[in-house]
């Protein structure tokens, strides 16, 4: 992308350049970037998903690495993982914070605020930070914060990372706690856009509560609720941090991901080619539930 | 909208009084359970109340770590990357939202269509790249390149400056305003807003980054402070006094910023995410 042609005669090319050029020496840093860091790299990826990998020499070895890893259990066990969290989060979480929105949208200015910025702060901290909190929460001793809440009832301290049958269901619950403010802030401002007028024809019509909110409320929020489903889900399918800090994936591969399965192929075990397919199988996946989420998701409600 | 009775304005407090309550004990946990000291027992239980406060847990965690350089690193890492992000996606927002020129929409949606593809795909190639080819492991720059300008922030500049008039634009081209100073003097004051809350998006979630300097760094002195806080969680697991005030001092920095600039934080995560 050579934008630096100083023409001495009028020509085409000239015209071109002095027109056009500072434009595309504007987007020019990005473009690089773009081609060395993202392009370059995904169709490296791609050849590399059909090797056997080595940076000396690397052996052409057709679909076997996709081959390898549909036979192999560990990858459909961490698919299954990924697939229970994300079902039993990103719903619960959208539940979640639509009740909340709602709740605060009721609140008069001040309180809204309050609530907004309370509800946001837990985003702020990095994934490594809650981790570590939850880390100790968990503790399987009653010195965790959890054991002890379990003990005000009479309960036995839980094993809650340590073992096969509550290790994911810890994750899951850590993710509930979660922060819920972004998708707060932006349900409260689509939910002000919303105009009052149908409310008050609702009203007119002696509308319960509940028709109005499946009628107007639910049906205009929908493109807020399928951006939070969307970005919920990719987030999900990406899962990595609180895996690698709290539990390495165990017990007995009951918390790997897809997310850390490639990690581990690609960074334990060096095998790039194995590590690259897989990531191809979460892309093919991601993009996939994307569209059928658009598909049977957006909105056709204009208003 | 039909005005609500009183008992379920009360109900509904009551809700997020609690819910907020669940929300923040993790966090209030953590800071209350730096201060109190264990002495690097394993049978330390931290308290909700703490009786005697001590920063012997801050001094252990220092002590034992390079928490100093790692702090230090971060700061510089999220500092360039909050100066190249805003700079270049600004610059970059404007000619994709005011400019005309051929393939313009074409590189734009090629840009957009690259935050589909799951970070995992590209990261084996881009670890091989930077460390073998450019041969840059272990750097800042490293660290920085691959994300010094995002297409998400592109996209989030391009709404922004969509909605910035232009016929203000049009005068100083009359003026005989060169392009790039059209940028830096009509364009940039009017979007300040936006340039704030970019950078301040940019800040935090360059020093929350984990999973890219994790990989990409081998020494201790060139780890960010979240990498090494994780390593130092796996090297003292049972000083829990000492990772309590190590994960404090990791979040501490965001947690007074957002207290400072809340009204940014809040009003900035509707930039393009909400049509209207």
């Amino acid at each position: 992308m050579q934008t630096t042609i100083a023409p001495k005669r009028r020509s085409a090319a000239g015209r071109f350049w002095r027109e056009y050029g500072w434009a595309y020496l504007f987007i020019l840093a990005p473009v690089l970037l773009f081609l060395i860091f993202t392009l370059y790299p995904v169709i490296s990826a791609l050849v590399m998903s059909f090797q056997q990998y080595n940076i000396m020499q690397s052996t052409w070895v057709g679909f076997d690495n996709y081959e390898r890893l549909f036979k192999d259990d560990t990858f459909w066990k961490s698919i299954w993982n990924t697939v229970v969290f994300t079902v039993c989060t990103v719903p619960v979480n959208i539940v979640i914070t639509f009740v909340l929105a709602h709740f605060i949208y009721q609140m008069k200015t001040k309180w809204q605020t309050f609530f907004k910025a309370t509800m946001y702060l837990p985003a702020v901290a990095s994934g490594v930070t809650i981790s570590i909190v939850w880390l100790a929460i968990f503790d399987p001793t009653d010195v965790g914060l959890l054991n002890r809440f379990l003990g005000l009832f009479g309960l036995d301290p839980v094993i809650w990372l340590g073992q096969s049958k509550t290790a994911l269901f810890s994750l899951i619950l850590m993710n509930w706690v979660g922060s819920h403010g972004a998708g707060i802030i932006l349900y409260l401002a689509s939910m002000g856009g919303i105009p009052k007028s149908l409310y008050e024809a609702a009203d007119i019509d002696h509308a319960s509560g509940w028709t109005q909110f499946r009628a107007i409320t639910w049906p205009l929020l929908k493109p807020t609720t399928l951006y939070l489903l969307v970005t919920g889900v990719i987030t999900s399918f990406q899962v990595f941090i609180s895996v690698y800090m709290m539990t390495q994936g165990g017990p007995n591969f009951a918390t790997t991901t897809i997310a850390y399965l490639i990690y581990q192929t690609a960074f334990k075990f060096y095998e790039f080619g194995l590590a690259s397919a897989q990531s191809f199988v979460l892309a093919f996946l991601i993009i996939l539930v994307s569209v059928i989420q658009f598909k049977y998701f957006s909105s056709d409600v204009e208003y | 909208m039909k005005s609500k009775s009183k008992l379920f304005l009360i109900l509904a407090a009551a809700c997020l009084a609690g819910w907020a309550f669940i929300t923040i004990i993790p966090l209030y946990w953590m800071v209350v359970g730096s201060v109190q000291d264990s002495a690097a027992s394993a049978s330390f239980r931290p308290e909700m109340l703490p009786g005697a406060l001590s920063i012997a847990p801050y001094e252990r965690f220092f002590a034992k770590t390079a928490a100093w350089r790692w702090l230090a690193n971060s700061l510089l890492i999220s500092t360039v990357l909050t100066i190249t992000n805003v700079f270049f996606a600004s610059l970059a927002g404007y000619a994709f939202s005011k400019l005309k020129f051929p393939g313009s929409k074409a590189v734009f949606w090629l840009l957009l269509s690259t935050m589909m593809i799951p970070a995992q795909v590209t990261l084996i190639p881009l670890y091989v790249l930077v460390v073998n080819v450019f041969n840059l492991g272990d750097s800042y720059t490293a660290i920085i390149l691959p994300t010094a300008v995002t297409a998400g922030n592109i996209f989030l500049m391009k709404q922004y400056m969509s909605s910035l008039p232009t016929s203000l634009i049009h005068a100083a081209r009359i003026d005989a305003c060169s392009e790039f100073g059209i940028f830096w003097k009509v364009i940039l004051p009017l979007a300040k807003p936006g340039l704030a809350v970019l950078a301040i998006f940019t800040f935090v979630a360059s020093w929350n980054e984990f999973f890219w300097p994790f990989l990409i760094t081998n020494s201790t002195e060139m780890r960010t402070i979240q990498v090494g806080l994780a390593s130092f969680v796996f090297a003292e697991s049972t000083d829990y006094g000492a990772i309590m005030a190590g994960a404090t001092v990791g979040a501490l920095p965001m947690l007074i910023l957002f207290f400072s600039l809340q009204r940014y934080f809040l009003q900035g995560i509707t930039i393009g995410a909400v049509k209207g």
